[in-house]
């Protein structure tokens, strides 16, 4: 291959050289870390995703080199092509960061925050895009919209209340499999992803559209509310399939496999095999292989996503300093009660029951004067 | 009396079939474009008759046609825009419906200009009995030999075809009118590519305004450089005004862009001025996307001179104190209106039409027909207000497509002028059900004029 010309782009002051017909998104996960704009919609395996949640807006502050005015406004990062010499700014434009902390607030809105009863909680990209960049509070004070709860066929279940319409789903049935019949029906914040007159989805890849969804929206059946994920230990292993490639990551609880998914990359994307193509995995491998007689192992898998999976696995972590040990004069803490001996506003005599109401700090500390 | 280029004819009797048509003159632009001229030329004459769309946006639309691809081999596509479902805007529909024959004519040229041998009309479903009447003009015109194969003899081959949309506004919006063409969920494109690069079933494609299509007519009539001479700086020629609302004589107007907003409200000639002895209060220029005015700004820039109906003069002072041409739809408000209830019925129109694909758009155009919808029935909190104006500045362009503008546009410029009526409607919430803000200190220029 002949040499190809590179094309120079600063991203937040770094540069980094990429070909031409690199996206800005892209460009800047070559960079890594706070430089990757977050992507909700955009997906590098799926023909034509991207461009829909605004997440990833960036700002570009130089053209290129021939072109040196800046784009006036801010631009979807997945689906622009970077030029020679442009500067981009991302976490270092305040424009960015007030913008898309306005998409986090608006994903928010009608997103039932049901956490604690989702199955994705844990490896939602929702999840994490809110404690990066969202408000605590929020100012919506109307009814969220809400949806019933759609069974998918025998091994999926749409919960459309937590959609974000990324239209990812939509692309990899489309892409994946050879019938169309999942789509988006209605307009606006009324729009719904359907199966078309409620069929329900049986091809042999459409497992995939739960590794696709950002949020808890389509899960799988067969692991339905049986664990959380962060209690679950990923072990990456294959098996010689005659669908897919085979290659899966299992998730254990003790020697108990409780669920099947395809390998995903520090992005949380499908990660590609050595061909190129991309490692998606058939039905029966991820809903009906669940033993470990089905599978050889291969080894734990890293999950390098800063997520409370790799809770205990973080790379590159700077650990608080141990703070309690300190107030303790050394001893290690035996419970947490501990702590209240040297604490000035805990008075572990004071009766719960008795106060009215939440308590108050100031419940607990009789030096500062009582508040009505 | 202005000039009239394209209504002109419109009283005449039978005017919409070919024969009268033809006998009134109709046609000859065909003529002359194919046997006498170019392509080329004739995208010449239309960028020297400084013609800009008639669409809303206002760009030039010789421009417009220069930037068409044309790779060996590809055909290329004319799509005539006639989705027209801006509240307010109804010109597009008044000129089918009375001179078909002058839409084909402009079509048949542009496609000769732009080589497009198929050509499409996309045409909003809620105008049910349009497209036969377009029909039968397409009938008449390939009888007569100026459709179909080797018109008039030149080897130049064209079809046109009427589509019917499925009642959806975003549909107007230039990419998803394509993807919808093509049989799709009408969800705009990102751009770029832009459509002459990649359009209809990825061909270079030209997505032009019913209007600005059939104004070609007149400028191979008369030479683009004639053209140009009517009118006022970069606002050639004439344009349709659709005026509506507290009006006398509401109707589809040919205005030469030198008349002043106050002539155009208040003339006989026009809007006849306001009905029952009221003020007027307030007035939205160009179709519902564009910020509203209230009186005193509308007639006058801030500057203190005179505004005139042109695209220069209605937007002077930019968002702060001025306003668009839009698509010329003119929805006058008299002191009888209640801003924040037109607001709200602006932001639900927008929440309902959003394509959805866009978060901010999706989710902020219902947030905000909420907060009005409170506002409105009493139950607003001052603290609504700023939230209004922080969801509406994060909306605007943010989004794929300029609907998510045009939903924040209206929402801000209600606010930025008539604040104090939104604070009124919070701060009294009974009143506010039984009667409208007193408005003084909108008055009328009227008073002082007449
Ligand atoms: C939401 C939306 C709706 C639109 N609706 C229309 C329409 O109904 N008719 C129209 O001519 N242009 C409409 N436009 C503008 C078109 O995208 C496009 O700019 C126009 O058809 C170009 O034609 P022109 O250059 O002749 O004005 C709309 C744009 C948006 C964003
Ligand atoms: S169901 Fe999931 S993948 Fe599909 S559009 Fe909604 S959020 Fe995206
Ligand atoms: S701005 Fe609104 S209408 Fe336009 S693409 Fe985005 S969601 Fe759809
Ligand atoms: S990731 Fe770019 S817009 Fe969604």
């Amino acid at each position: 291959m002949s040499e190809q010309q590179l094309f120079k782009v600063t991203i937040d002051n770094i540069t980094i050289e990429v070909a031409p017909g690199t996206s800005i998104l892209e460009a800047a996960r070559k960079i890594g870390g706070d430089v990757a704009p977050p992507a909700m919609c955009f997906y590098s395996k799926l023909k034509g995703s991207g461009g829909k949640c605004r997440t990833c807006l960036v700002e570009v502050s130089k053209g290129s080199e021939k072109d040196p005015r800046p784009m006036p406004k801010l631009v979807a990062s997945c689906r622009t092509t970077v030029m020679d010499g442009m500067e981009v700014k991302n976490i270092t434009s305040e424009r960015v960061v007030d913008a898309r902390a306005g998409v986090v607030e608006m994903l928010l809105i009608n997103h039932p925050l049901d956490c604690p009863i989702c199955d994705q909680a844990g490896e939602c990209h929702l999840q994490d895009l809110s404690y990066e960049h969202g408000r605590e509070g929020t100012r919506y004070e109307f009814q969220r919209r809400t949806f019933e709860k759609h069974d998918l066929g025998e091994y999926i279940q749409l919960h459309m209340t937590r959609c974000i319409l990324c239209y990812r789903c939509v692309f990899t049935a489309d892409q994946l499999t050879n019938k169309r019949e999942h789509g988006i029906l209605s307009r606006g914040d009324h729009a719904e992803i359907a199966t078309y007159i409620e069929k329900s989805l049986d091809n042999d890849f459409i497992g995939n559209v739960i590794d696709v969804c950002p949020v808890g929206a389509l899960t799988d059946r067969t692991f339905r509310f049986k664990n959380r994920v962060w209690f679950l230990k990923p072990v990456d292993a294959h098996r010689d399939c005659p669908t897919c490639s085979g290659q899966v990551t299992l998730w254990y609880r003790g020697d108990e496999v409780f669920r099947v998914t395809a390998r995903k990359d520090e992005w949380g994307e499908v990660e590609s095999l050595p061909d190129g193509t991309t490692a998606w995995i058939c039905n029966t491998c991820r809903f009906d292989k669940k033993h470990t007689g089905d599978w050889v192992i291969e080894g734990p898998r890293k999950i390098s996503r800063h997520s409370v999976i790799s809770q205990g696995h973080y790379v590159g972590m700077h650990k608080p300093e141990e703070t309690i040990e300190k107030v303790l004069h050394g001893r290690k803490p035996r419970l947490m009660m501990d702590i209240h001996s040297v604490s000035q506003v805990n008075q572990p005599n004071i009766d719960l029951s008795q106060i009215e109401g939440p308590a108050h700090s100031d419940d607990f500390n009789p030096a500062l004067p009582k508040k009505d | 009396m202005g000039v009239k280029l394209l209504l002109d004819k419109a009283h005449v009797e039978g005017i919409r079939y070919f024969d009268v048509y033809r006998r009134e003159g109709g046609y000859r632009s065909v003529e002359k474009a194919l046997k006498e001229m170019t392509p080329d030329t004739i995208v010449e004459e239309v960028k020297k008759s400084g013609l800009r769309g008639r669409g809303g946006a206002g760009f030039p639309t010789g421009m417009k046609w220069s930037f068409i691809a044309k790779p060996e081999g590809v055909p290329r596509h004319l799509v005539c825009n006639a989705d027209e479902s801006e509240p307010g805007t109804f010109k597009d529909r008044y000129l089918m419906e009375f001179l078909p024959h002058l839409l084909i004519e402009g079509l048949i040229v542009s496609s000769f200009a732009l080589g497009s041998n198929a050509t499409y009309i996309y045409i909003r479903g809620e105008y049910a009995w349009i497209p036969d009447i377009l029909e039968q003009a397409i009938e008449e015109a390939r009888a007569n030999g100026f459709l179909g194969k080797n018109i008039l003899g030149t080897g130049f081959d064209c079809e046109i075809y009427v589509h019917r949309g499925a009642g959806a506004y975003i549909c107007g919006e230039e990419t998803a009118l394509i993807e919808s063409l093509e049989g799709k969920r009408g969800n705009p494109r990102i751009k770029p590519p832009f459509p002459a690069i990649k359009g209809a079933w990825d061909r270079p494609t030209v997505v032009n305004n019913v209007e600005t299509l059939a104004a070609v007519v007149p400028i191979i009539n008369m030479g683009g450089e004639e053209y140009a001479k009517i009118g006022v700086g970069k606002s050639t020629g004439t344009k349709l005004i659709s005026a509506c609302g507290n009006i006398n004589k509401p109707g589809v107007y040919e205005i030469d862009m030198t008349i002043s907003v106050e002539e155009f409200i208040y003339s006989d000639e026009y809007c006849g001025g306001i009905p029952n002895g009221k003020r007027l209060k307030a007035c939205i220029p160009g179709g519902s996307s564009v910020p509203i005015l209230p009186a005193n700004l509308l007639l006058k820039t801030a500057k203190g001179e005179t505004r005139y109906m042109n695209y220069e003069s209605l937007s002077d002072g930019g968002f702060a104190t001025g306003s668009m041409m839009g698509s010329g739809g003119f929805i006058v408000l008299d002191e009888d209106q209640c801003v924040v209830r037109n607001t709200y019925t602006l932001a639900r129109f927008y929440r309902h039409e959003s394509c959805g694909q866009c978060s901010p758009c999706r989710e902020g155009t219902g947030w905000m027909e909420k907060i009005l919808k409170a506002i409105d029935t009493g139950k607003g909190k001052m603290s609504d207000i700023d939230l209004l104006w922080d969801i509406q500045r994060r909306i605007e362009g943010n989004t794929i497509c300029p609907l998510g503008d045009a939903a924040a546009w209206p929402v801000a410029a209600a606010i930025r002028h008539f604040r104090d009526e939104f604070e009124w409607h919070v701060l009294n919430p009974e009143e506010s059900q039984r009667r409208n803000y007193g408005l003084a200190h909108y008055a009328d220029a009227r008073e002082v004029v007449a």
